[in-house]
């Protein structure tokens, strides 16, 4: 480290002769901090404000007979979702959404707190072991439940070698299927989230309780719940808002039985082409989001979503 | 409390359920018949055809190319912001930051959906340009939040010493900020690119007609039906996701370990969570 700093004079005795006095100057001007952020300010403004600021406007506008857009304002985008098609679609989506999450949680909340309570060395291998399964590509592990779920598939033959199903189930696209493929999806999230509140837990609490005549059930209740709540909290947040938009998962799952928000703006785009109607949509769909992140802070007290980052 | 073997039995199963679905794609990429719900005995027949697959390997090229780009675009944006945004004179720095990460925070379809309108608003050409700068969006926020985290635990001292014997600016950030953040720096790169090199979501909206990526490639078989060569592929991506996963791990935990000594241990586990769960 020292022979780092100490290349640092000879390399700032002013390699290009300028005076020092201008140079001062000019650093007051454009100062070193400053230009390096220009490029995530130009970045954003460019590439994520403005998108989001277009998709609000364009949600107001009308939309031309044949192809793109008119300059005319207009509610009709969202009174359109008001229509019966569109909002058994929203309704539909948040029954799976409901779904998905009451699931996700009734696996990876015992999953996170079990994890807590293993040795550091047995929590760093799980940690490991959870990460390959959260980072293999979503389509990778969609195609893996498609060859579990096929007629004849993986699924079948078990059942049917034991004697259990005589025919195949035909569980691919169902309602079941796509279930399954959102909890399968979603599950790590909730893992994480539990897991990070509950290695927080001062396990002496717990056995303080149980010395003061808790039984293990009465001092899981009272003491290690309520303290991983918000845990499990984060996890449902976690779990619900993508649940919402998953399009593909219902998509290669579901056939095209099953249709969520996010299938309904995938289509208005690519086939339907009524752009101002998926930005409406989009624009629902991103306030649904804002209110339950915001229920949630209310709820935890806390800023920050737990075991996100 | 007497142990209960309960815990280690639903840990094992659990883990075992999530490694069913992966281990069957693999296993079957092995498999020498051409109808995949029927075993024919080991093979790497598919393996030879999907090298020999045109279509397939432009989209791997392509995959390869995107992933380079925007990996290294988010590095240079991401790192000089991480290091520039403490002492920049600007306003709105906190709302900036906070819009930087909105493209891994929002449904990734609202992503898609807003890129594609703006994109044809703004007249980008559909292809590979709208396909970096999509890719670019969210991994600048991977490599941003993994530099800012290991900044923390950088001493002030070094920098204000080397200022004291005269350096400027630029041989501090040199000299001494890069040597010292570069193992975040890698780690974000990787998972920035391991990201880009799965995405199908925002692919599929900013996509040309003509440009295909590995991951539409994919989806568009499944959808429509797959040959085992679509396991052969599946098996390379999942190798190639892991290597590089594991490798951002490596260099993170390099990372956490040089910054541990200076920032409380809650703080150095809120690093390792990032790698693990920024998705």
């Amino acid at each position: 480290m020292s022979a780092e700093i100490k290349a640092g004079p000879t390399e700032a005795s002013d390699p290009g002769g300028v005076p020092q006095k201008r140079k001062a100057a000019l650093r007051r001007f454009f100062d070193a901090a400053t230009i390096s952020v220009m490029p995530i300010y130009a970045f954003t403004l460019l590439f994520v404000v403005g998108p989001l600021v277009y998709m609000f406007i364009l949600s107001f506008l009308k939309r031309a007979e044949t192809w793109g857009v008119l300059r005319e304002f207009t509610w009709s985008n969202y009174t359109n979702i008001l229509k019966p098609v569109y909002l058994k679609t929203f309704y539909e989506s948040l029954k799976l959404a409901f779904f998905t999450t009451f699931f996700v949680a009734l696996v990876g909340y015992p999953f996170g707190y079990f994890m807590a309570r293993l040795s550091a060395t047995w929590k760093r291998r799980m940690m490991l072991l959870l990460m390959i399964p959260f980072w293999t590509s979503s389509l990778i592990r969609l195609y893996g439940w498609i060859i579990i779920f096929r007629a004849n598939g993986t699924l079948d033959k078990i059942l049917m070698g034991l004697g259990i199903t005589q025919a195949p189930l035909k569980l691919l696209y169902t309602y079941s299927a796509v279930v399954v493929g959102m909890i399968y999806a979603l599950v790590p999230f909730m893992i994480f989230a539990v897991y990070s509140s509950a290695e927080k837990l001062d396990w002496q609490l717990v056995e303080a309780a149980r010395d003061l005549g808790a039984t293990p059930w009465q001092a899981f209740i009272t003491v290690s719940f309520r303290l991983t709540l918000p845990g499990l909290l984060s996890g449902v947040v976690l779990t619900f808002i993508p649940s919402m938009g998953l399009f593909f998962i219902a998509d290669i799952l579901g056939g095209n039985k099953v249709i969520l928000v996010g299938n309904l703006i995938q289509e208005q785009l690519m086939k339907a082409r009524n752009w101002p109607f998926a930005a409406a949509l989009s624009v629902v769909l991103m306030i649904l989001t804002s209110i339950m992140i915001a229920l949630y802070r209310k709820v935890s007290g806390v800023k920050d979503l737990e075991g996100l980052v | 409390m007497k142990k209960s073997k309960i815990p280690s039995l639903y840990l094992g199963l659990m883990l075992a359920l999530m490694y069913v679905p992966i281990l069957l794609v693999i296993i079957y990429s092995f498999n020498e018949s051409r109808i995949s719900s029927v075993w024919g005995g080991w093979s790497l027949r598919w393996y030879r055809d999907l090298f020999r697959d045109r279509d397939i390997m432009d989209a791997m090229t392509n995959s390869l190319i995107l992933a380079t780009v925007s990996s290294l675009s988010a590095a240079v944006i991401g790192t000089l912001a991480a290091v520039g945004m403490p002492r920049a004179n600007l306003k709105g720095k906190g709302i900036i930051e906070y819009l930087s990460t909105l493209p891994i925070m929002i449904p990734e379809i609202i992503l898609g959906m807003v890129f594609l309108v703006y994109f044809a608003l703004i007249r980008l050409p559909f292809g590979m340009v709208t396909l970096a700068v999509a890719h670019t969006s969210f991994c600048i926020p991977y490599v941003y939040m993994l530099v800012k985290a290991r900044l923390v635990g950088i001493d002030k001292s070094y920098a204000e010493a080397a200022k004291d014997l005269g350096a400027t600016e630029w041989n501090v950030f040199w000299d001494i900020t890069l040597p010292l953040i570069l193992p975040a720096i890698t780690s974000g790169v990787l998972l920035a690119f391991a990201m880009s090199l799965d995405d199908v979501v925002i692919s599929v909206f900013v996509t040309g007609v003509n440009t295909n990526t590995l991951p539409l490639k994919i989806y568009t078989q499944l959808k429509t039906g797959v040959t085992p060569k679509i396991n052969a592929l599946c098996t390379l991506m999942f190798a190639a996701t892991m290597l590089i996963v594991l490798m951002s791990a490596w260099f993170a935990k390099k990372s956490v370990r040089k910054t541990e000594r200076r920032i409380s241990s809650e703080e150095a586990s809120g690093i390792r969570n990032s790698v693990g769960l920024a998705r």
